[in-house]
C-alpha cells in the first residue's frame, strides 16, 4: 500500500453527463496489499458510476467483513457507505433498500463473508429479489486472518503453506442461479474490459444481481498450486484510472479477443482458464447457464460473463406492493392517524 | 360449605389445546368486564398446537387488583387429561364444573368441593349434528350454565356475540341456542345463582380490554415505523401482526392502493435487526420484536448499532428462558442480556411498560427517542403483559404532538456548514450530528462501521481518539438519563424506612401486596421504573430508604443487579423479591417474602 496520493488531477480529464471527472467517484487511498485484486474491482466500480452518470450521494454502498468489505471506503467518497457485520451486508442493504427504494445499493462482500458466515443471507436475499448490486470479491481465502482456505477455495488447490484443500467448493454463481436469482455474472477482477459492462448491467438491473469476480490474494493465495493464484499474469496488467498503487507492484489485468478463451497460465505452469461467453450461448436460459457453468468447472476452466439475466422482473417493493414513494420521505401527517382514529380504536377495546 | 363471595374471586377454565375454546372463554371475561367489573384473563398455554392442556384463568376484582392470585374458587374442566390436577387446585369451598356425560372417576371426589355437573357432550351430540360443532359448542354451553350459575346478564352476552359475529350473522343463532342450553340445564338441576356470583357495578370507566402486544403494533404505527422486520417467536409474534393490523386499515395509500409501510419476515433475528438497522441508518423508523433467543442472536448486531450511533427499536417480549426455557411461560429474565448486550463495553436504554397504555405510549415514543439518542431502544414487555388481556386505561394520541426526528442535517443546513463530522460533539450532550444518505451530492457522506473511528468517521486505531470517542458515549449516556422516561414515584416525601422498587408486570401484584399491607399497618415508599439508564429520582430514592425491596419475575435479582451496578449501592441495602416459575408474580409471593425480610417478621394476612 501507499499513504501519498497526489491530488492532481489533469484539468482536462473528461467529464460525464452530470459534469463530473473520475475523481467525483474516487474513494480514499486503498489499505489493501499492492496488487490485489480487489483495488482493480474498485477502479471498475468507479469507472462504472463515472460511466453511468449517476450522482455519486444516490449511491449507497454496503459491505460486511474482510478485506473485501473494506473497499468500499476506497471507492464513491461522495456516497454513504457501510461496513456492518460479518456476513450480515444483506439484511442491511435489505433495510436501507426498504427505507428508500430511489437510491443505488452497491453491496460488496467477500468469499468468506458470503459463502461461509454469510450464506443464510445471502441466499435470502436472493430469494426476495432486492434490487441491489452483489459483488463477491472472490480470492478463496480469508485474507485478513493470513490465509486460510475458504469455502470457495476449489478441491485440492494448495494454501501458501503447501496444504491441498480436501473440500469441494461453493460455487457462488451456480448457487445464484439455483436460487432463482434474475441476474449473474461472473468476472476477473483483472478483466476491466468485461467488468465495467457487467457492473454497468448490474446498476441497471431492476433486480438482484449478482457478480462473483475472481479476485486473487496476492499476499496469501498467489502460490504454486491455488487455483486462484495470477501471479504469473503480472506481465499482462496494465495501468487503470485510479492511482492508488505504487508502481512496483501494479494490479493485475488481462485482456483478450472478444468471444475467445484465455489462458492465463501461471509461473508455475498451473493455469486458469477464463472463457468469454460463447457467441452462441442465450442468456436467457437458467438451465443452460446452469449447464454450461457446470461443463466449465469440470474441465477446470472458469466461465465468464454474463451468465443469465431475467430483464423483467419484480423486485421486492413490487412483490409486496409497497409505496412509489420513498418510505422515508413520508411525512408524518401520512404516517400517524391521528386522534380521531384512535378513538375508534379505543371503542373497539370496550 | 359454600364460600360467598360477590365479585371477588378465580375461574379457571382447563381446556384440550386447539379445541376452540379460547374464544368462549373470552367471551366469558368480556362480559364481567362489560357488566363494569375489573377483570384480568391469563391465558396458561402449552407450547403445542393441538392436544395438550390448556388453561384459561380469569381473575375477578372489585377492588380492582389485576395481578394474578393463587387459589382457584372455581374449575371449568373438560380436559379428562388434567382432571386429577385441577380436581386438586380448587379451594377448599370451591366449585368444580364438569362434563358429566361420563361419571366422575371417585378419586376425583373431593368432601370439601362442590360439583356441578353438565352433560356437555350429551347436549352436544344432542342438538348437532357437524362433528365440529358438537366440539365448538361444548365450550358455548359451559359459558351458558356459567352465566346461569354465576349471574351474567344474557343480554350481555348475545350483544357480545352479536359484535363477534358481525358480518357471519348465521352463527350467532346457534351459539345462542348453546348458551341457552347451558342455562336451561343449570335452571332444571341447580339452585342458582350461587353464592360465588357477579352484580353489574360501574368500576371500569373508559378503560379497554386489550393485548400488550397489539397495543405495541398499534404504537408503532402511530409512532411512524414504516419498516418492520421480524422472525416468528412465541410471545412476540403477535406484535408483528399487531402492527400489520392496524397498518392495513390505516396506512393504505389512497390513490395507489400500496402500502405505506414494508414488513418483511427475515430469515432469522439476525436479518431481523440488520434490516431494522438498515432502515434507521437510511432515515425510515423502523422496529422488530423478538424475545429471549432472538435478543441473544440479535447481540452482535446491537453492538454495532450502539458504536456507530444508528437507531433502532426493538420489542423485547420476555418469556422463561434460558435458552429455550419455557417458550410459553412469562418472565423478566432479559433484563441484563438487554442492559449490555454485545461484547466490548455497551449500554443499552430498556423501556419498561407496565400496561397496553404504556405499551402504546412507549412504542411510539420509542421512536423519538432512538433518533434522539442515535442508539437501539429496547422495549421490555413480557409474555403476560403481551400476549393476555389487561385492563388498562384508553390509548391516547395528542394531534399536536410533532415526531422528534433528531440531529439530522438537511442539504441546506449541509451547505451553510463549514465543515461535518459525523461524530463531532457540537453541542457537548455527546449527541452528534447525522446525515441520511442521498441528501446532498457533495456534502454529508461519510462511512458508517463498527470498526473506531474519529470525528470525521475516518478509521483510526489511535487509541486516544478511540478512547475520546468512548467517553463521548458515556456522556450521550448521561444526557439519556433525563431524555427516557422518569419513574412514578408513589409519594410525595419519604413516609417509611422500607422502599418498593418494581416494574413492568410485577406492578399489579406489587400494588396489590402494599394495598394489603398498608391495610395492616406496614407502609412502604415505592417507585415504579419506566426506564434505564436511572435517572437522579432512583438514585436518591435507593439513598434515602433503609432497605430497598427490588420485586422481580427472575432467578437472579437482575434489576437489583443492575441498580447495584449502576448507582454504585451497597447490595446489602437491596432485597430481591422474585418469582421465577413461569406465572406471573402474586402479591401473596410478595408479602410472603417481605415479611420474611422484615425484623422482627410481620404476620401478614394473606389471601384466603
Amino acid at each position: 500500500m501507499t499513504y501519498i496520493r497526489s491530488k492532481f488531477r489533469h484539468p482536462g480529464l473528461p467529464k460525464n453527463e452530470l459534469g463530473y471527472t473520475t475523481q467525483e467517484y474516487e474513494g480514499a487511498i486503498s489499505t489493501l496489499c499492492a496488487g490485489c485484486g480487489h483495488d482493480s474491482i474498485s477502479g471498475s466500480i468507479i469507472q462504472a458510476c463515472y460511466e453511468l452518470s449517476i450522482a455519486p450521494h444516490r449511491i449507497a454502498k454496503l459491505s460486511g467483513i474482510g478485506c473485501s468489505s473494506k473497499t468500499p471506503t476506497y471507492f464513491l467518497g461522495n456516497s454513504h457507505g457501510f461496513n456492518s457485520v460479518h456476513g450480515r451486508m444483506p439484511s442491511v442493504a435489505t433495510g436501507a433498500n426498504m427505507a428508500n427504494r430511489d437510491l443505488v445499493y452497491m453491496g460488496v462482500s467477500g468469499d468468506g463473508d458470503t459463502a461461509s458466515i454469510g450464506m443464510g443471507q445471502f441466499v435470502h436475499v436472493i430469494r426476495r429479489n432486492l434490487n441491489m448490486v452483489y459483488i463477491v470479491m472472490n480470492n478463496g481465502c480469508y485474507g485478513l486472518t493470513k490465509g486460510q482456505d475458504s469455502a470457495t477455495a476449489d478441491e485440492g488447490s494448495k494454501s501458501k503453506k503447501g496444504v491441498a484443500n480436501p473440500f469441494q467448493p461453493i460455487d457462488l454463481a451456480g448457487l445464484a442461479l439455483e436460487l432463482g436469482a434474475t441476474f449473474v455474472a461472473q468476472s476477473f477482477s483483472g478483466d476491466k474490459e468485461q467488468l465495467i459492462p457487467l457492473i454497468k448491467a448490474a446498476i441497471d438491473h431492476p433486480g438482484f444481481a449478482f457478480i462473483n469476480v475472481i479476485s486473487p490474494c496476492v499476499t496469501f493465495n498467489n502460490n504454486p498450486g491455488s487455483t486462484k493464484s495470477y501471479d504469473y499474469v503480472r506481465e499482462h496488467m496494465e495501468a487503470t484510472g485510479t492511482t492508488d498503487f505504487v508502481p512496483e507492484k501494479r494490479e493485475i489485468t488481462t485482456s483478450y479477443e472478444k468471444g475467445s478463451g484465455t489462458d492465463i497460465q501461471m509461473h508455475d505452469g498451473t493455469y486458469i482458464r477464463l472463457e468469454k461467453l460463447a457467441a452462441t450461448r442465450d442468456p436467457f436460459d437458467r438451465l443452460g447457464a446452469i449447464n454450461a457453468l457446470q461443463n466449465s468447472r469440470n474441465h477446470n476452466e472458469i466461465l465468464t460473463g454474463l451468465l443469465y439475466v431475467e430483464p423483467k422482473t419484480s423486485d421486492l417493493h413490487e412483490i409486496i406492493q409497497t409505496s412509489d414513494r420513498p418510505l422515508n420521505s413520508l411525512r408524518q401527517d401520512e404516517l400517524c392517524p391521528g386522534t380521531l382514529a384512535l378513538a375508534d380504536i379505543n371503542q373497539d377495546y370496550r | 360449605m359454600h364460600n360467598s363471595k360477590i365479585n371477588d374471586f378465580v375461574v379457571r377454565f382447563a381446556n384440550v389445546n386447539g379445541t376452540g375454546s379460547a374464544s368462549a372463554n373470552y367471551l366469558f371475561a368480556k362480559a364481567i368486564f362489560r357488566m363494569g367489573i375489573p377483570v384480568a384473563p391469563k391465558n396458561i398455554f402449552p407450547s403445542n398446537i393441538q392436544g395438550l392442556p390448556t388453561w384459561y384463568e380469569v381473575r375477578v376484582s372489585e377492588k380492582g387488583y389485576l395481578g394474578r392470585r393463587e387459589g382457584v374458587d372455581m374449575m371449568i374442566c373438560v380436559n379428562p387429561q388434567s382432571m386429577p390436577s385441577d380436581v386438586a387446585d380448587v379451594k377448599s369451598g370451591g366449585y368444580f364444573l364438569y362434563d358429566s356425560t361420563k361419571a366422575l372417576h371417585q378419586e376425583l371426589i373431593r368432601d370439601d368441593v362442590n360439583y356441578i355437573g353438565v352433560p356437555l357432550m350429551e347436549i352436544c351430540l344432542r342438538e348437532f349434528t357437524d362433528p365440529r360443532q358438537r366440539q365448538l359448542f361444548k365450550n358455548i354451553i359451559y359459558v351458558g350454565a356459567l352465566s346461569a350459575l354465576m349471574g351474567i346478564e344474557f343480554e350481555v352476552l348475545e350483544q357480545l356475540l352479536t359484535e363477534q359475529f358481525n358480518g357471519k350473522e348465521k352463527l350467532i343463532a346457534p351459539n345462542i341456542k348453546s348458551l341457552q342450553l347451558g342455562i336451561q340445564y343449570i335452571h332444571d338441576n341447580y339452585a342458582y345463582p350461587l353464592d360465588l356470583r357477579l352484580e353489574r357495578r360501574d368500576l371500569i370507566g373508559d378503560r379497554i380490554l386489550v393485548e400488550g402486544n397489539d397495543a405495541c403494533g398499534l404504537g408503532a404505527v402511530y409512532g411512524g415505523a414504516t419498516v418492520v422486520a421480524w422472525y416468528p417467536i412465541t410471545p412476540s409474534t403477535s406484535v408483528a401482526e399487531g402492527f400489520e393490523k392496524h397498518a392495513k386499515k390505516m396506512r393504505i395509500d389512497k390513490e395507489t392502493g400500496k402500502k405505506n409501510y414494508a414488513i418483511i419476515q427475515a430469515e432469522d433475528e439476525l436479518a431481523a435487526i440488520g434490516m431494522v438497522i438498515g432502515a434507521n441508518w437510511n432515515g425510515a423508523r423502523s422496529f422488530t420484536a423478538t424475545s429471549g433467543p432472538g435478543l441473544s442472536l440479535m447481540n452482535e448486531f446491537l453492538g454495532l448499532a450502539y458504536f456507530a450511533e444508528i437507531p433502532a427499536v426493538l420489542i423485547d417480549v420476555q418469556r422463561t428462558g434460558p435458552s429455550t426455557g419455557m417458550p410459553t411461560r412469562t418472565q423478566q429474565s432479559d433484563i441484563t442480556l438487554a442492559a449490555y448486550a454485545s461484547h466490548g463495553d455497551t449500554k443499552h436504554i430498556l423501556l419498561f411498560p407496565s400496561t397496553p397504555k404504556e405499551c402504546f405510549e412507549m412504542t411510539a415514543g420509542s421512536f423519538d427517542l432512538a433518533e434522539q439518542l442515535q442508539t437501539p431502544i429496547i422495549l421490555m414487555s413480557d409474555l403476560d403483559l403481551g400476549m393476555n388481556d389487561h385492563l388498562s386505561e384508553p390509548f391516547e394520541w395528542n394531534d399536536k404532538r410533532k415526531y422528534i426526528r433528531g440531529k439530522v442535517l438537511s442539504a441546506k443546513q449541509l451547505e451553510d456548514m463549514p465543515h461535518f463530522g459525523r461524530y463531532l460533539d457540537v453541542d457537548g450532550d455527546g449527541i452528534t450530528y447525522r446525515t441520511i444518505p442521498g441528501t446532498h451530492p457533495t456534502k454529508g457522506s461519510f462511512f458508517t462501521r463498527g470498526t473506531s473511528r474519529d470525528e470525521y468517521a475516518a478509521y483510526t486505531e489511535d487509541g486516544t481518539v478511540y478512547a475520546r470517542n468512548m467517553a463521548r458515549l458515556l456522556k450521550k449516556w448521561d444526557t439519556a438519563k433525563d431524555t427516557v422516561p422518569a419513574p412514578y414515584l408513589y409519594q410525595q416525601e419519604n413516609k417509611s424506612p422500607y422502599g418498593l422498587i418494581f416494574f413492568g408486570t410485577s406492578t399489579d401484584s406489587a400494588e396489590e401486596a402494599m394495598d394489603i399491607m398498608a391495610g395492616q399497618n406496614i407502609a412502604f415508599d415505592a417507585l415504579r421504573l419506566k426506564a434505564f439508564p436511572f435517572n437522579k429520582t432512583v438514585e436518591d430514592f435507593v439513598n434515602t430508604h433503609e432497605r430497598v425491596f427490588v420485586i422481580e419475575q427472575n432467578r437472579d435479582g437482575q434489576m437489583r443487579s443492575l441498580l447495584i451496578n449502576e448507582l454504585n449501592t451497597n447490595p446489602q441495602k437491596l432485597i430481591a423479591i422474585l418469582n421465577y416459575d413461569g406465572m406471573p408474580i402474586t402479591a401473596d409471593t410478595i408479602m410472603t417474602q417481605i415479611s420474611k425480610n422484615l425484623i422482627p417478621a410481620k404476620n401478614l394476612v394473606y389471601h384466603q
